[in-house]
């Protein structure tokens, strides 16, 4: 029996690297600190695979890299989407592949906390590492969100029951606010619960930001929700010694998307006055986090970058994946690590399912049942080593802890870039050093 | 006769569990095929527990099957997935984020399969 | 180290060579290079280069600059109109990227490099987060680089210095720069960083910090110690407490004299000479009291931090000045706090021209360039992208080389400027020695590189080449030849060959006593695994190491 420890989760964004992990022959058979998401991740790691197939007929991986180079360097308009399930490496080649032919290229935060990063290129964020939740909040408000299902383990190791450095009582040091349209399993984890009305939440955070700056609100309720219960809430915050927002899709899907955030920010910085008062979106799925880091440093944008004119374009609404997909404008698609047909409006699904697609993913999904070409994947953070970025930034090694007889993303691309390269030489042509002087 | 309700979609453990043993499992497919709804709503609409619904929103529809859930009533919620996405419209507000959550939606049972 | 591969040969022939590591001031000589080194003769064929009537430099050396670090990075994201100004389009076998004050890594790579300069020191990672600066670095191309572990608020080490376990400190200290491969230690508002997690700041040396009762005066002497028993190539790099407020001079002055006796690197000394009563309106240089406290003290080094006009982003480690700055301008605001080791602040700003303080802050870098005597321990920077982007530096040596520019120049700024400053009176003109000095010879001493900085056998063949012409912003940011390790990467200033540089970290002996207390310590209060925390050797696209001196250097020895 293998056993590995320290290794790292890619489900969620919480991205625990305290994982052990026991292997014989080649299969994991136990998990140990991990969520039943993470441990789920784990033990199922051989079910659902993907098999390499062209047209639907089963293809050598070699054959199915060719046809995918093939696609991608007649393309015109093509799109590179996906890239939350997989390591920073394969991240790379991606944007590589994207600025080679002039793609767009857009991961899974546009369709997730997109808006949160909108708004916060509109009024900044304070804000902090996990740790510093775990080490001194003592008010956390869970804001459109539900980390007991999405997050499982960030509770227990951030924001609710850790004993930290100046919150030695753990739960005891710390009062839980849960704001949200409906009672979720998160809710148990609160000392209180305020519901309020769907589409409110702009409202909501307008009113408590003038609270907070001492206006006279001539209101008896917003979002459903009476005044005095909201100065109950402007009270606990301002009193506060270290005190966290945290939000989820609540605030990015609903009506006013990035501005809902704006408001909540906001709210945060405007509590400045009075004590330290953070946000931080619960980020996600998988190392979605990582994509948006890579492709900031690389190209100045965290998404929905376009880069078919030879420099980087960012314009959300034009070049964000839902809305390039449901005008029909890409010719030709690249999805890797991420269900792009299960996750999109259905008229963007329509759409990327009536073009050339390429699919590489280590397991079955939406996607690859109607991709044109399929390329398994070695599963990331299992069967291919790497980097991974937790929601707060904080970027955590990746263990290979199994073999795959696929190879990894990172190493796919790479041989497509290979392959696009050897077909399109114009866009590779070799510099030479200039020689001596005057020539 | 329909409803008008709100449709919250989103995660849940169950999906997030089963979602590894590949979107045609059968556990995968009967989480993201439910529809949690009020009590009283399902009273009002003559539906027991398990039955077929019919959701129809501006952009499309889909048949789920309703089972009680800790809802407020007016409140609706399914799990992200292929079963919903018809029901979420192309129209982002030049913002990149279709409306996934708070969907108004008509609700009512579904005869049939 | 990983080397390049074997390179050609250039024989580059009639050049005026400034060397002042080596006492060349201009005079005509012939520099060869084979195999990525400076060599007596080449062995082989080589091509010649004719560089009659150019000048020769070694590659250009920065010592304090922000272009790659989670801040950094956050600065990108939040701020997309800025890269809106600049594109940089793709190029066969060159990377596309955006420009202006936080340029994208390709384009930072690039736009170094068709400068001159061959060698980048980014002046500030937080220890949880340098594994990303690391990745950031791999991809900026060309230019050789290393990175400053924030050390100046580290809880850990406070905890030791309380308890006064200084051989304990000495270990966690080498453990980090081992582990992350790290260059140097940099201090960033000592105390206030974590003064600032409920609220507050410092105000002076010797402020009790809240729960761990230890004062910015002990840290600075802790690290500074810690810094010359591990033999560190650099000295320790301090942005000093109060950075940015009217009347922090005396702060800057005691930060010195705590350390008289020991090597000490001021940054951006700029921000830090400041007069006045804490108001905005009192606001007056005192660059000639820290100058003249840099004159009489061999064992201080500074950067300049000289403003440039037009738009900056401000990215520090001083949370607490960043919220200041938010407050005072209204601009979006960007902080992260960072678990146990330091803090972040970002604020976009512009320097206007007609701004009095702006203009004063501007005159203040230049009176502190001119009233330095000594051009090996004052070095040319703006703190980029506080005080202003990198690309503009060639614009900072024609100030600095060109007084009747210098005076249009105050003529166009606000006119209290003139009877505020010294600057109308200070005539003195840099010397092309003396700028192959602040930009290449002297910072590469203070960092202890001794391959680096000069054009002697054995060195790093990196060398830019530069027309001779009148107006030198023209000169410098046009170089008609820039080598790296022997291959020409920049022609008539653009690139024309990319590589990936090296990493270089201080070689520090893998020192592994502290181990289980540092992992207790970590299960305790941090939120990763003390065995992911490390970053090893392969996660460098290159590499080199630097030698470590014996401990307890004395202060002023070049190294």
């Amino acid at each position: 029996m293998q056993v590995t420890k320290g290794v790292t989760c890619p489900f969620c964004g919480v991205t625990c690297d305290d994982l052990e992990i026991h292997v014989e022959d080649g299969q994991i058979r136990e998990v140990k600190n991990a969520c039943v998401l993470g441990r789920d991740t784990f033990l199922h790691h051989l079910k659902g695979l993907a098999t390499p197939r062209i047209d639907g007929k089963p293809a050598s991986v070699d054959a199915c890299i060719d046809a995918a180079a093939d696609i991608l360097a007649r393309a015109r308009y093509p799109l590179i989407y996906g890239l939350d399930s997989t390591e920073l490496h394969a991240q790379r080649k991606a944007i590589e592949l994207a600025d080679l032919i002039g793609a767009n290229i857009d991961h899974t935060s546009s369709i997730c906390h997109a808006p949160s990063l909108q708004a916060v290129q509109t009024v900044g964020l304070p804000t902090c590492t996990m740790g510093e939740v775990k080490n001194r909040a003592d008010l956390v408000i869970f804001w459109g969100c539900n980390p007991a299902e999405a997050h499982p383990r960030h509770a227990t190791r951030f924001s609710v029951t850790p004993k930290g450095m100046f919150t030695p009582q753990g739960r005891k040091d710390r009062t839980i606010i849960h704001v949200d349209v409906r009672k979720t399993p998160s809710t148990r984890m609160a000392d209180a619960f305020i519901q309020i009305k769907p589409h409110s939440d702009y409202e909501i955070f307008s009113v408590l930001t003038a609270l907070v700056k001492g206006h006279d609100l001539d209101l008896s309720e917003v979002g459903g929700v009476p005044m005095e219960e909201w100065r109950r809430l402007v009270s606990l915050m301002k009193d506060a010694d270290y005190g966290i927002l945290h939000w989820g899709m609540g605030l990015t899907m609903t009506r006013g998307k990035y501005l809902n955030i704006v408001a909540a920010l906001r709210l945060c910085q405007e509590l400045h006055r009075f004590t330290k008062f953070q946000g931080a979106p619960l980020r996600g799925h998988g190392n979605v986090v990582g994509m948006a880091q890579v492709l900031t440093w690389q190209t100045g944008f965290p998404f929905a970058v376009n880069l078919s004119r030879g420099y980087p374009r960012f314009n959300p609404g034009e070049f964000s994946v839902a809305d390039l997909l449901a005008r029909g404008e890409v010719d030709a698609a690249l999805v890797i690590g991420a269900d792009a047909v299960g996750n999109v409006p259905k008229q963007a699904a329509e759409h990327i399912k009536s073009i050339p697609l390429i699919c590489v993913d280590p397991k079955e999904s939406e996607t690859t049942r109607v991709a044109k070409i399929v390329i398994p994947a070695a599963q990331a953070a299992v069967a291919a080593a790497g980097v991974a970025y937790r929601m707060d930034h904080i970027p955590l090694p990746m263990k290979k802890v199994v073999d795959s007889p696929y190879p990894s993303d990172r190493e796919i691309l790479d041989r497509i870039i290979a392959g696009v390269s050897a077909r399109r030489p114009e866009l590779v042509r070799r510099m030479r050093p200039a020689a001596s002087a005057g020539a | 006769m329909g409803r008008t309700f709100i449709l919250i979609t989103g995660r849940s453990t169950p999906q997030g569990r089963t979602i590894h043993l590949g979107k045609d499992a059968k556990e995968y497919v009967d989480v993201v095929s439910a529809l949690e709804m009020n009590e009283a709503d399902m009273a009002g609409l003559g539906l027991g527990d398990g039955d077929a619904v019919r959701l129809a929103s501006r952009h499309g529809h889909a048949v789920l099957r309703c089972k009680k859930g800790n809802l407020p009533p007016g409140l609706v919620f399914a799990a992200y997935g292929a079963f919903v996405n018809a029901l979420i419209g192309p129209d982002t507000q030049g913002t990149g984020m279709p409306d996934s959550k708070g969907i108004e939606i008509e609700v009512e049972k579904h005869a049939g399969h | 180290m990983t080397q390049a591969p074997r390179t050609q040969a250039f024989r580059i022939r009639g050049g005026r060579v400034y060397d002042p590591a080596n006492g060349i001031d201009g005079s005509v000589k012939e520099i060869c290079v084979e195999d990525g080194r400076v060599v007596r003769e080449c062995r082989g064929a080589a091509e010649v280069i004719d560089a009659t009537g150019l000048v020769v430099m070694p590659g250009g050396i920065d010592i304090h600059t922000h272009v790659a670090s989670p801040a950094v990075n956050a600065a990108r994201a939040l701020r997309p109109e800025d890269h809106r100004a600049n594109c940089c389009p793709r190029r066969p076998g060159l990377r596309s990227g955006v420009g202006n004050t936080i340029p994208s890594t390709f384009n930072t790579g690039y736009l170094y490099a068709r400068l001159g300069y061959t060698t980048i020191m980014e002046a500030a990672t937080p220890p949880i987060g340098t594994r990303h600066t690391h990745e950031e670095l791999n991809d900026i191309p060309i230019v050789d680089k290393g990175c400053y572990l924030l050390m100046g608020n580290n809880e850990f080490l406070m905890r030791y210095i309380k308890a006064g376990e200084m051989d304990k400190l000495k270990q966690y200290v080498g453990w980090l720069v081992t582990s992350l491969k790290a260059y140097g230690l940099k201090l960033v508002n000592p105390g206030g960083v974590e003064q600032w997690k409920h609220g507050k700041d410092v105000e002076g040396l010797d402020d009790r910090i809240d729960h761990f009762d230890v004062t910015p005066r002990q840290i600075i002497q802790a690290l500074a110690w810690a810094n010359e028993e591990l033999g560190l190539p650099h000295s320790i790099h301090i942005h000093a407490n109060r950075l940015g407020i009217p009347g922090n001079c005396g702060v800057t002055l005691e930060t010195l004299r705590a350390l008289e006796g020991r090597r000490v690197h001021l940054a951006h000394v700029q921000f830090h000479s400041y007069g006045g009563d804490g108001g905005w309106s009192g606001f007056t240089s005192r660059a000639k009291d820290l100058a003249d406290y840099v004159n009489a003290h061999p064992n201080v080094t500074v950067d300049v931090g000289q403003v440039v006009f037009g738009d900056a982003t401000t990215i520090t480690a001083d949370g607490p000045w960043q919220y200041r700055l938010h407050k005072l301008t209204k601009n979006k605001w960007y902080n992260s706090d960072v678990e146990i080791e330091t803090g972040s602040g970002i604020v976009p700003y512009v320097y206007r021209e007609k701004n009095f303080v702006n203009a004063l802050q501007w005159a203040i870098g230049l009176e502190t360039f001119l009233l330095i005597d000594d051009p090996w321990r004052v070095y040319l920077s703006t703190d980029h992208p506080n005080a202003g982007p990198f690309v503009f530096y060639p614009w900072v040596i024609k100030l600095l080389m060109d007084a009747p520019f210098r005076a249009e120049m105050l003529k166009r700024v606000h006119p209290r400027v003139a009877s505020r400053s010294l600057l109308p009176g200070l005539t003195r003109e840099y010397t092309l020695n003396e700028i192959a000095i602040v930009t290449r010879a002297g910072p590469a001493r203070a960092l202890g590189l001794r391959n680096k900085g000069h054009l002697g056998v054995g060195a790093d063949a990196d060398v830019a080449i530069y027309p001779d012409a009148r107006d030198r912003e023209e000169m410098f940011e046009r170089p008609v030849y820039v080598f790296k390790d022997g291959r020409i990467v920049v022609r008539d200033g653009e690139v024309v060959e990319t590589c990936p540089g090296r990493t270089l970290y201080a070689d520090v002996p893998a020192d592994d006593r502290l181990i289980k207390e540092i992992g207790d310590l970590f299960q305790a209060y941090y939120t990763v695994e003390v065995e992911n925390f490390p970053i090893p050797l392969e996660d460098l696209a290159g590499h080199e190491a630097i030698p470590v001196g014996r401990p307890g250097a004395r202060a002023g020895e070049s190294r």
